[in-house]
């Protein structure tokens, strides 16, 4: 009775799945580490309109927390509410609460500038500023009013960000004269000057090429031992390689067909989503059979 | 489509090489040095030149701070909802399509007359401001709708107040255009003869101009001496005309070199 029990599941259970997500962090090892974020009935809405409703999950810290799911599941929406970049498009309401170790994200007296100056974001599009590659690292020091050691800094940003070698003869070169991939990892090393608590991926590696994307991602497995991240990503493949949790999001349709929006499938270890998920459209979802 | 270029090239062209030729013969010192004189052949064109660069320096101190503050606010700040902020800009697009002349006649009513300032340079200026106001408005606003989104929101993850996004990204980044759109205003500004001869840019002024006196402009003075019947005043407007159009021409070739230096390939 086993046997043709396992050879009906092993499509998804293969051995290289396995061998690809076990880089990620047991559960119980997960959960003893701190909370940064809380989120707990969390909707966002665009001009009353909901986009993303009711999720709910913890982010622990020094971890990678991967959300994937299809088009138009909110999760680009949803990592926006962790830094309050929500706030700057117009008519979009955040309601739930989104609690940073402990703290109310969205309470009255939080200024978002000062949230956003912890919580870091490298976006989809590598987006490097119009000027060389020694003032795009130094812009978050100086905004804060960090002068001192600016050049140590700028230094220590590019080493993190893997990008030093590369430019360390050609600092004050543009910065849009680089690659696409090294135009990304100075993003990445942009949001590291700051020294966040937090960085944040909006699909980091969806505009490049696969050797740029692997680097980004050896990349994170080196910044979670110092940061925690959180990713947003189409790609499976990336999700299961980089991180220790994964949110599976979906698209729920009304029944007269006309709004459509995000909700919150299933959150768990990388490991369970992509092996033994327990809901069938992650399932579906994981092994390809949609989106 | 080429004979079209044909056409325009061509007509530049032929008015360019008339001009030079009529108005080489009195294209000398004494243009540049003399003042204006009923006798031809010791008529210069020198307060008329000083008072077309006064005025041009006028518009430019003040029609550009302001043109790109208006800019500003209305690009990154105004809330597009209130009614107040799109009266500004239908009217700002309005005022870019109304005749100088019209403005000649408001300067002469509201700030000849009005405040009472006189037929003075500072008076010519403050209407040739408001003349091409609305162009680099209009230009400047360009120039930061060009600066892409990206570029804000990064800046807003840094930590970045709006204020720091605007100053420190937006504006650099768009000054290029900005620049490129304020000197072609501009030599149009320099250009200008309906709105000077309503506010009363003179005909003879002997001596040099000052913010608070009397003045003539060079394209006032090339008008004034095609109607003389002394064939040597039309060379002398022909040389005039050759003046003002190197500085026009100058210009905008500077505003091109800017345009081209710092094009942007986001």
């Amino acid at each position: 009775m086993v046997t043709p029990m396992t050879q009906m599941e092993s499509p998804r259970i293969d051995s290289a799945r396995l061998a690809e997500v076990s880089r990620g962090l047991d559960r119980a090892e997960i959960e003893r580490r701190e909370k940064v974020f809380s989120v707990s009935g969390l909707g966002v809405s665009y001009h009353g309109k909901p986009a993303l409703e009711d999720v709910t999950l913890d982010v622990h810290r020094n971890t990678v927390t991967a959300f994937i799911g299809p088009s138009g599941c909110g999760k680009s929406t949803f990592i926006r509410c962790f830094n309050r970049m929500n706030d700057l498009i117009p008519g979009a309401k955040v309601e739930g609460t989104v609690l940073y170790h402990g703290a109310d994200l969205y309470a009255r007296d939080v200024d978002p500038v000062d949230v956003r100056r912890r919580i870091g974001m490298v976006f989809q599009k590598p987006n490097p500023f119009p000027k060389s590659i020694y003032d795009n690292v130094a812009f978050g020091p100086r905004v804060l009013g960090l002068r001192g050691g600016l050049d140590e800094r700028v230094e220590k940003a590019l080493h993190d960000a893997a990008l030093w070698d590369e430019v360390k003869d050609r600092l004050k070169d543009g910065a849009l004269g680089l690659s696409g991939g090294q135009q990304q990892r100075l993003c990445i090393a942009r949001a590291l000057a700051v020294e966040p608590d937090v960085i944040l991926m909006d699909e980091p590696a969806s505009a490049l090429d696969p050797i740029s994307t692997t680097r980004i991602e050896d990349l994170m497995h080196e910044l979670k031992r110092e940061y925690t991240i959180v990713i947003v990503t189409h790609n499976m493949q990336q999700a299961a390689r980089v991180a220790d949790m994964t949110a599976f999001f979906s698209v729920v349709v009304d029944d007269d067909g006309s709004a459509r929006r995000g909700i919150l499938v299933e959150y768990d270890t990388t490991a369970k989503i992509f092996t033994t998920p327990s809901d069938t459209r992650t399932e579906d979802y994981v092994t390809g059979r949609f989106g | 489509m080429l004979f079209a270029m044909l056409v325009a090239f061509g007509t530049l062209a032929v008015l360019l090489v008339d001009t030079l030729i009529t108005g080489w013969p009195e294209l000398d010192r004494q243009l540049f040095s003399g003042p204006p004189s009923t006798v031809p052949e010791e008529a210069g064109a020198r307060p008329a030149i000083l008072a077309t660069l006064y005025l041009g320096l006028i518009v430019l101190l003040l029609s550009v701070p302001i043109g790109v503050l208006t800019a500003i606010y209305l690009e990154e700040y105004a809330d597009r909802e209130r009614w107040w902020n799109r009266a500004i800009e239908v009217n700002i697009q309005n005022l870019a399509a109304v005749p100088s002349i019209v403005y000649g006649i408001l300067g002469l009513a509201f700030i000849v007359r009005g405040i009472g300032v006189g037929r003075v340079v500072l008076a010519g200026g403050l209407i040739l401001t408001l003349v091409v106001l609305p162009t680099v408005v209009v230009a400047s606003r360009e120039a930061i709708r060009a600066v892409p989104d990206s570029i804000r929101q990064g800046a807003f993850a840094l930590g970045a107040t709006k204020w720091q996004v605007v100053w420190r990204q937006v504006l650099p980044a768009s000054i290029p255009g900005m620049a490129t759109g304020s000197i072609l205003a501009l030599s149009r500004a320099v250009g200008e003869t309906a709105p000077l001869i309503m506010v009363g840019a003179i005909v003879y002024v002997a001596f040099d101009p000052t913010l608070f006196g009397s003045y003539t402009a060079l394209p006032v003075q090339i008008y004034n001496w095609t109607k003389q019947p002394d064939p040597t005043f039309q060379t002398l407007a022909a040389a005039g005309a050759i003046v003002l159009l190197t500085i026009v021409l100058g210009m905008n070739a500077v505003a091109i070199f800017l345009r081209n230096r710092y094009r942007r390939q986001w």
